[in-house]
């Protein structure tokens, strides 16, 4: 097994690096010319692909190892998310996994020495109701049940920590009070992708850009290899890792999946002066707002709520998001919207994702993730690799199987609902 | 110190109006027609604001909506909003500025010691340090960070500030006024067209404002006066385009004087004649306040009157700064021309030297110097000189304006000839005009905006052929030469020469981006932060792809371009929420009741989007006195309660039964007319999708309610699987939720307060049975009587016409007074279902099954429904599963909590249990804190002590297991 | 987006209410097959490229239609009868 770490950066080669600079730090990740087959391609180079061709090399000694990305490193959902990451979930199988996946969260930028601004601000969830309060206090239950941080909030403690909510009259959904989990927060989004880039390509891994994947090879009902733009290159296992468009490369082993691609739409607003210090979520209706290090405020909210693969959308979904902004907290109002753009989401049936093998043979799924996969990142990559290196689930993504809708195993955690365009 | 001076006559500013203002506390005075920044250079301001990362001096490098230096925070308190850029803001009285990222001013920052240490912040510097010594060290430094970043500071007070909304239909939307954008509204105009133009200047003209022509100006004034003559024509000034979206809407945020108005327009077709923004050029030092871009200097001169002081350099590589230079020695400024190109050509040449301008061909800019101000440029190249300015002037090449068709997703395609991308196409119905599409020149753009209209007419089917636009008389357009864009080889110290001035990204970072191999365009952005600031990289985002183009040997085209999203500039959050905010966020549904509980003591709670009575001031004045008392109404005598939020529809025809027995579990082709019955439908999947009651009013009609929360869902549903999947089926349905109100009569005494009420109306068990429904006519009209409970009493539901609602309350109360009859309101009435067990919201959560809610039993057998196979799916079917169960609280003295989660007495108290409390209420019947939950394996648990754990608050307390239905479980009292 | 209700005319998509993959055959009411109202429940066409789906006017006349769609562009082919 490879025990190497990811090395290089510190305060100290920093300084050397001023002091010389004409010794340049040479490429983040290496640019190699593809193989003509590999043990296991990851077909999506965003975070998902990246951290399961690193764990992968590190965990299970498979470092002949290519992950096959269309375009540029990262140029899908980890690099468009709105960067939170929590652990507050309540269904049997989700608690644990992202609980799981906050700790290698927390070791992280050390794990892979490279900073990803892991920032453990809080994450703070409004209740609008005393029906929700209860909903809530069953979930914060179940985390404290599981080792999980979590506290409950009266109105009156959540006006101390945010005091610029609506606390009038004029407010449409009074505030009762709140669930905090101080550890969630937020991560450098593309600093994931990069690091896991990084830290695999030191370890042997290679990472292919440009190399958009056209077709499986097929042998006998199993893959063999995959089409790219860059020619055929063999595989034994192949992976998909490719959330917003599992359906699509999918349908190329002939697998038809339960998920539809929504988009979810993104806004950052110019940078201010540290204003909100945690991550603020809303009960009365899917929205969630934190403040970058930059000092924009980053934040989104509910999908727009029908297929679509197009990465922008609908007026009427933004201006719904800034009634919330503004509704929740008014200030916001002054604030100017500087950015705002989509993500394609693996909507499930279930709002749960797919970390499995799948019916055709050598070829393993990653997917599904809905809006809530950048959390997921460490765990799903580390799960994925077990999954893919020993040919059986982890105990932690066991619940994630591709068949689980066949024996009655929805994963609800919002409860929603059977429609894949409101989960 | 000061680099321009204002000149006595010319210009655009009206002199006979002083205005004052407030600038970092100081009171200045400006003119009419100037802007903040026009205003603060003619009073001496050149150096306005710190950069972000190295707090260097910055002072104004444009004239409009692309600045990224000089931003300011307005106004203070309520209104107080950062990051306005200067150039954008007419002047006007009391206005008040802050200058930003400077302490304690701009001239004397205690901050620029970061500047030293420039060569560590170099791009990525963050990602490479800050990691150790602990697992979270980054929680410690990241305070820090977060202190040095972000520009002004947001107020947190309310803003007072009023945005509205308006929405428009446009046969043609022009995006800008300039010549072209003038032009095309002239033409659609003129042929009848219903047109809009919008124009972020707070005037009309673009860069006819510019220029100093007599000639252009009439030519500009006759424009406008033509289009303000014309009816279909909606002019607007200082309105941005913002973005462009499916199905041709385009949102124009329009400044007004006390807030903003959001124009949505649906447009049949639009012209982007949107312009084109200059850039600046690369080389060491070139930040330094005093070097504006030559447009800008033009700008500045003709607009504002505003000269530099003694001297001037232009630097160019392509032939439009000739314009500035000429402007300014007309205006007896010295002029030197520092030529980036080895052998310009071209008229300008001659007119320079009449001129007396110095060109310099084949020469750069090696550095500048200048503490707080620019005060002397440093020639390399052929003419290796030093000169002594107060302005320097710089045009690296024009980049049109491709935002809005990037919006659609059109992707910017690279132009050599002109070093810079143009719109890669236009959307059907979207045309393009003037220097937006690389056309620079103002007759170029006068011809494009007229043949744009007139593809836009012949698009929408206008026949009439208007009258052509005049093109002003002027001289034919120079034609448009640049040289190459820059090379990091000009560049001799790349650490100090800025292409992002706002994110203060330099040469040297786009280097080290390509040394760690981040060389794609959008891997550059994000690492370098290129192009992130409030300007969006409208200066910088060329300039940087040439660079990074140019370090991997390949041309820019090749390298490609980020995506532009929108909003084109920061666009006010306010404007776009309008007034959905703050109380008018969503719509507040009320009962037809509501007025009645309003003014009789009613406080009411959100319900969804309800307003629901949640309890009356009769009972109590906090909702945990006031529900026991009217629990007790219920129990003992006679209550009434607002149920008309329950969903309420209609179904009828032929097919109705057959239909009905389709959706829910159990049958309903054989209840007779007049009875009732509750039933379940599932969704596809076998989970419980509602409950509620149905009856059967005549053979083919039926009027069915749900759950106040899934009433629209069930209605589409519906309406989806007899128009979608059984078009066959005779059935319509209709909502009649908002059409009727609905109350309940509940107590051992309701049959008697009914009796008092509808006099000669039969309401004997005999006439009205249990489950019995009737229609009688009351007082002119007719209401459906209904023998429901959902309180487990003796109980009635009411359903009348919604204008009819408070007269039959009132009505009922009034006649029923003998038997103390009283309003109870909904915590009591949910806390009566929980005592009764009934399911509700808390247990149709979308995850239970019928088995789960201990409803197995109304499944038909024989009959087909909708969920009937997934339902049995493996684990649903499974002995483990949770199942509701009543639970009683074992310790009086302690408190029982919804949320809480179940364990068996001998279960280790960890993990996700046995099951959760989902309602809890205090029993009047029982006297003791009651409870529905969900429990693994359910009722073969009845009569099991279990523990109910609420960590968050560290406590635990015993239950006992029982049946959820905790009162008459033989149904006596419900058929009385 | 602007969608074309077939009794208003074109209105705004937030009038509407989608309703998913239209290619999906509802199998016969009473079908005891299981792994049939699996597939149907649970899976979709999801294609990049033209689609076929159910919408509802839901804030206008309720009715439901299907429409075409090109998913990859949001161009709206039409009506589907």
């Amino acid at each position: 097994m490879a025990k190497r770490k990811a090395k290089g950066y510190s305060v100290f080669s920093l300084l050397r690096h001023a002091l010389q600079p004409e010794k340049p730090w040479g490429a983040a990740w290496a640019k190699p010319e593809p193989r003509s087959s590999y043990d296991v391609i990851i077909i999506g180079g965003g975070g998902h692909g990246l951290a399961t061709a690193y764990y992968l090399a590190r965990n299970h000694g498979i470092s002949n190892v290519a992950v096959l990305e269309r375009g540029d490193l990262g140029s899908g959902n980890v690099g468009r998310n709105t960067t939170l990451i929590r652990s507050n979930y309540v269904i049997d199988g989700n608690t644990q996994f992202f609980e799981h996946s906050m700790k290698l969260w927390e070791g992280l930028s050390h794990e892979l020495n490279y900073n990803c601004m892991v920032s453990h601000r809080g994450q703070i969830v409004l209740g609008v109701s005393p029906v929700q309060m209860d909903v809530f206090a069953r979930r914060g239950n179940i985390m404290r049940l599981n080792g999980i941080d979590a506290e409950l909030l009266d109105r009156g403690e959540v006006q101390k920590l945010l005091p610029y909510l609506d606390y009038s009259k004029e407010a449409r959904f009074p505030i009762w009070g709140g669930i905090h989990q101080p550890r969630a927060g937020t991560v450098r989004h593309d600093a994931v992708a990069w690091g896991y880039a990084r830290a695999a390509s030191q370890l042997g891994v290679h990472v292919i850009e440009n190399c958009e994947v056209t077709g499986m090879v097929m042998d006998d009902g199993k893959v063999t290899g995959v089409e790219t733009s860059r020619g055929r290159i063999l595989a034994g296992k192949v992976g998909i890792a490719v959330a917003g468009h599992s359906s699509h490369v999918a349908k190329m082993a002939g697998l038809k999946l339960p998920v539809e691609s929504h988009i979810l739409q993104a806004f950052v607003t110019e940078a201010v002066k540290p204003i909100v210090h945690h991550v603020v979520s809303w009960g009365a209706e899917l929205f969630y707002l934190s403040q970058s290090d930059k000092g924009g405020l980053v934040f989104g909210g509910h999908i727009d709520g029908f297929n679509t693969y197009t990465q922008r959308g609908q007026l009427f979904k933004i201006r719904d998001v800034m009634e919330c902004a503004v509704s929740l907290m008014p200030f916001m109002s002054r604030m100017r919207l500087l950015r705002h753009w989509g993500g394609i989401m693996d909507m499930t049936p279930d709002g749960a994702p797919f970390i499995c093998r799948t019916p055709v043979r050598n070829l393993y799924l990653n997917g599904g993730w809905c809006y809530h996969g950048f959390k997921a990142t460490p765990t799903s990559g580390f799960t994925f690799a077990h999954t893919i290196a020993s040919d059986e689930e982890h105990e932690l993504n066991r619940c994630y199987s591709l068949d689980r809708f066949e024996k009655g195993g929805e994963l609800d955690d919002y409860g929603i609902g059977n429609w894949t365009y409101k989960q | 110190m000061t680099a321009f001076k204002r000149l006595d006559k010319g210009g655009r500013i009206d002199r006979s109006k002083t205005i004052a203002f407030t600038y970092d506390g100081a009171r200045l005075f400006g003119h009419g027609g100037d802007t903040l920044a026009s205003a603060l250079l003619a009073n001496g301001k050149t150096l306005v604001g710190r950069s972000f990362k190295y707090h260097r001096p910055r002072g104004f490098l444009s004239a409009g909506i692309e600045e990224p230096n000089g931003l300011f925070t307005m106004g203070e308190g309520a209104r107080q909003e950062p990051n306005i850029p200067g150039t954008m803001l007419p002047l006007a009285e009391g206005l008040s500025a802050k200058s930003q990222n400077a302490w304690p001013s701009p001239s004397f920052d205690l901050m620029a010691v970061n500047g030293l240490a420039g060569p560590l912040f170099g791009a990525g510097f963050y990602y490479k340090t800050f990691i150790g010594p602990f697992k979270k060290s980054w929680m410690f430094y990241e305070p820090f960070i977060r202190r040095a970043a972000g520009l002004g500071k947001a107020s947190e007070t309310l803003d007072t500030a009023r945005h509205d909304a308006q929405y428009g239909f446009f046969d043609c939307v022009v995006v800008g006024a300039g010549p072209a954008g003038l032009a095309a509204a002239l033409v659609a105009g003129r042929a009848g067209a219903k047109v809009l133009l919008a124009e972020q200047d707070s005037e009309l003209g673009g860069s006819l404002l510019s220029e100093s022509s007599a000639t252009l100006e009439r030519w500009r004034m006759d424009a406008v006066s033509e289009l303000q003559s014309l009816a279909n024509v909606t002019t607007l000034v200082r309105a941005t385009a913002q973005g462009l979206y499916d199905g041709s809407q385009i949102t124009i945020a329009e400044h007004k004087s006390n807030g903003m108005l959001f124009h949505v327009i649906r447009a049949k077709t639009i012209i982007i004649a949107a312009g084109a923004t200059e850039r600046p050029l690369v080389f060491a030092n070139n930040d330094r306040p005093g070097i504006m871009l030559a447009s800008a200097v033009k700008t500045y001169l003709n607009r504002f009157a505003l000269v530099p002081k003694s001297r001037a350099v232009v630097a160019t590589n392509n032939d439009s700064a000739y314009e500035t230079a000429f402007g300014l020695a007309e205006a007896g400024v010295a002029v030197t021309v520092a030529e980036l190109r080895p052998s310009p050509t071209g008229d300008m040449l001659a007119q320079a030297a009449a001129l007396g301008i110095a060109i310099f061909p084949n020469t750069g800019i090696a550095d500048t110097a200048g503490d707080k101000q620019l005060r002397q440029v440093k020639l390399a190249g052929r003419h290796s000189v030093t000169i002594d300015c107060d302005v320097l002037a710089v045009s690296g090449g024009w980049s049109p304006n491709v935002h809005l068709t990037s919006h659609c997703g059109i992707k910017a395609k690279y132009d050599a000839k002109i070093a810079a991308f143009v719109p890669g196409g236009f959307a059907e119905s979207h045309f393009g005009a003037g220097a937006c599409l690389g056309h620079f020149g103002l007759l170029a753009a006068v011809r494009d905006g007229e043949s744009a209209a007139l593809a836009a007419l012949a698009r929408r089917g206008f026949t009439k052929k208007p009258k052509p636009v005049e093109l002003p008389s002027v001289r034919e357009d120079r034609p448009y030469h640049i040289g190459t864009g820059p090379r990091l080889s000009d560049i001799a110290k790349p650490a100090k020469a800025f292409i992002d001035f706002q994110h203060d990204v330099t040469a040297k970072d786009i280097m080290i981006a390509h040394e760690e191999g981040f060389h794609s365009v959008e891997h550059m952005k994000r690492y370098t932060t290129l192009g992130m600031a409030t300007d969006q990289g409208k200066t910088s985002n060329v300039n940087a792809i040439a660079i990074m183009a140019d370090l991997r040997g390949i041309d820019a085209g090749t390298a490609g371009t980020t995506t532009f999203r929108p909003p084109y500039s920061p666009l006010t959050i306010g404007a776009l929420a309008g007034r959905s905010v703050g109380k008018h966020f969503r719509p507040v549904r009320r009962s037809p009741l509501h007025d009645w509980h309003a003014n009789n003591g009613a406080t009411f709670i959100e319900a969804g989007l309800w307003l629901r009575a949640w309890y009356y001031a009769w009972a109590g004045s906090t909702p945990e006195d006031a529900y026991i008392k009217e629990m007790e109404l219920v129990r003992k005598g006679v209550g009434l309660a607002d149920v008309s939020t329950l969903g309420k529809i209609d179904v009828q025809g032929p097919d109705a039964a057959e239909f009905l027995n389709r959706v829910y579990v159990n049958g309903f082709a054989k209840l007779p007319v007049g009875k009732a019955r509750y039933g379940v439908m599932l969704n596809d999947d076998g989970v419980v999708l509602d409950d509620g009651t149905t009856s059967r009013i005549s053979d083919t009609q039926f009027y069915l309610t749900t759950t106040t929360a899934q009433a629209g869902e069930v209605m589409s549903w519906l309406e989806y699987l007899l128009q979608c999947h059984w078009p066959e089926l005779k059935v319509h349905v209709a909502s009649l939720t908002d059409e009727f109100g609905g109350m309940a009569v509940s107590g051992p005494k309701s049959r008697e307060a009914l009796q008092l009420a509808l006099p000669g109306i039969d309401v004997s068990n005999e006439a009205l049975p249990y489950m019995g429904v009737k229609d009688v006519p009351f007082g002119g009209t007719t209401l459906r009587l209904m023998r429901l409970s959902f309180s487990g009493e003796l109980a009635y539901e009411v359903h009348c016409p919604a204008n009819f609602a408070i007269s039959l309350w009132e009505h009922i109360l009034t006649a029923a007074e003998p038997l103390d009859i009283k309003p109870y309101g909904l915590e009591a009435l949910a806390s009566l279902r929980i005592e009764k067990g009934h399911v509700a919201g808390l247990e149709l959560d979308h995850r239970n099954t019928l088995d789960d809610l201990g409803l197995g039993k109304m499944a038909a057998k024989e009959k087909p429904f909708i969920g009937k196979e997934l339902r049995l799916r493996e684990k649903y079917q499974a002995p483990e599963r949770w199942s509701l169960m009543g639970l009683e609280l074992l310790e009086p003295e302690k408190k029982l909590r919804g949320g809480s989660i179940l364990f068996a007495a001998s279960d280790e108290i960890k993990g996700h249990g046995r099951g959760y409390i989902t309602s809890v209420t205090w029993s009047t019947e029982l006297d003791k804190f009651i409870a529905l939950g969900l429990y693994q394996g359910g009722l073969k648990h009845e009569g099991e002590e279990i523990i109910a754990a609420f960590p968050l608050k560290d406590e635990q307390v015993r239950l006992k297991l029982v049946s959820p239905h905790f009162i008459d479980r033989q149904g006596v009292r419900l058929h009385a | 987006m602007r969608l074309p209700c077939p009794h208003c005319g074109e209105r705004d998509v937030s009038e509407f209410r989608y309703g998913g993959d239209a290619t999906r055959v509802r199998p016969a009411h009473g079908t005891g097959d299981l792994k049939a109202w699996h597939d149907y429940t649970f899976t979709f066409e999801n294609p990049k490229g033209p689609h076929t789906e159910y919408w509802q006017h839901v804030l206008g006349c309720r009715q439901w239609f299907k429409l075409s769609r090109n998913t990859a562009t949001n161009e709206i082919a039409g009506v589907v009868e």
